[in-house]
């Protein structure tokens, strides 16, 4: 049961921040989104809520680090130039798509935007292969 | 108040994910690896906040707007297309590389070591060479950032 319960609460929890920023600020929760807005040029006015809510996460996390240590993991095992690559990717790839997993794959998700569908499954299976690739063909790197 | 809600909203977010396990890339990865030990966790996270944000979208919708700004600012683009498709095939294989995406790798901004952080600096440059590239071949930013104001 724990194995169901503590995910579906966390969903749950994301689920009412993300309604939560929508009913407050107008604003979609797609966190690359907000990220490139704070630190790339151009943000404007909008740049402080997106700052604060980058500070609210940041938060969270050392929450978690005090509350429920085991939640955050055992930190990076892959070599950096890996997770160099994989950072550029990431952020590459989600200003391309137009958003991430929180904006396509929750909130664009639960407004059925076709857009973000597609774009959720697209980025399910490149990943889902990308996994297979590493662990069962090149035997983890 | 815009601030405030911004810093409510993260902080509730990053719980909601630490509380899911999805902040321990383990998990995210047990999840999109179907040939192994498949862990579920990701789909009750996903499944619980989309199922509230699917219920509550069209009561908030309904409203004149928002508390503390003046209209709602979703996004307007409606076509599927390349840049959709290929940016988002683009960040499936960085996601699935380390089963890091920007909510989690934020959330451990402090916590999580040097890598997360390098990690970040890594994002922002991808970002930021999108940014560039987009200028350079459109002579604009990017046709996502042209959200409005939802008739």
């Amino acid at each position: 049961m724990d194995g169901i319960l503590l995910p579906l609460v966390g969903g749950v929890t994301i689920g009412l921040a993300s309604s939560f920023l929508l009913l407050a600020t107008g604003k979609i929760a797609g966190i690359s989104g907000i990220f490139a807005g704070t630190f790339l040029p151009g943000g404007g006015a909008e740049r402080t809520w997106r700052a604060a809510f980058l500070a609210g996460l940041v938060t969270s996390g050392l929450l978690l680090a005090l509350w429920m240590p085991g939640a955050l993991g055992e930190g990076l095992e892959a070599p950096p130039a890996l997770v160099a690559a994989a950072g550029v990717m990431v952020g590459f790839g989600s200003r391309l798509g137009c958003g991430c997993t929180s904006g396509h794959g929750i909130c664009g998700i639960g407004r059925l935007s076709p857009r973000s569908l597609a774009a959720t499954a697209t980025f399910m299976t490149t990943a889902i292969l990308t996994v297979f690739v590493v662990r069962h063909v090149l035997g983890g790197l | 108040m815009h601030v405030l809600s911004g810093l409510v909203a993260g902080l509730l977010f990053g719980l909601g994910l630490g509380l899911g396990g999805m902040t321990d890339p383990r998990n995210v990865l047990g999840f999109l690896d179907f040939a192994g030990d498949w862990n579920p966790s990701l789909l009750w996270v996903m499944g619980g906040g989309v199922g509230v944000f699917a219920a509550l979208f069209p009561a908030i919708r309904r409203r004149s707007g928002p508390l503390f700004a003046p209209a709602f600012d979703l996004p307007a683009m409606r076509r599927i297309d390349r840049e959709l498709l290929a940016g988002s095939a683009i960040f499936g294989v960085g996601w699935g590389l380390l089963g890091l995406c920007p909510g989690p790798a934020i959330v451990n901004a402090l916590v999580g070591g040097w890598k997360v952080l390098l990690f970040l600096a890594a994002m922002a440059a991808g970002m930021g060479f999108h940014a560039l590239w987009q200028r350079r071949r459109l002579g604009e930013d990017a046709p996502c950032e042209h959200l409005g104001p939802d008739a």
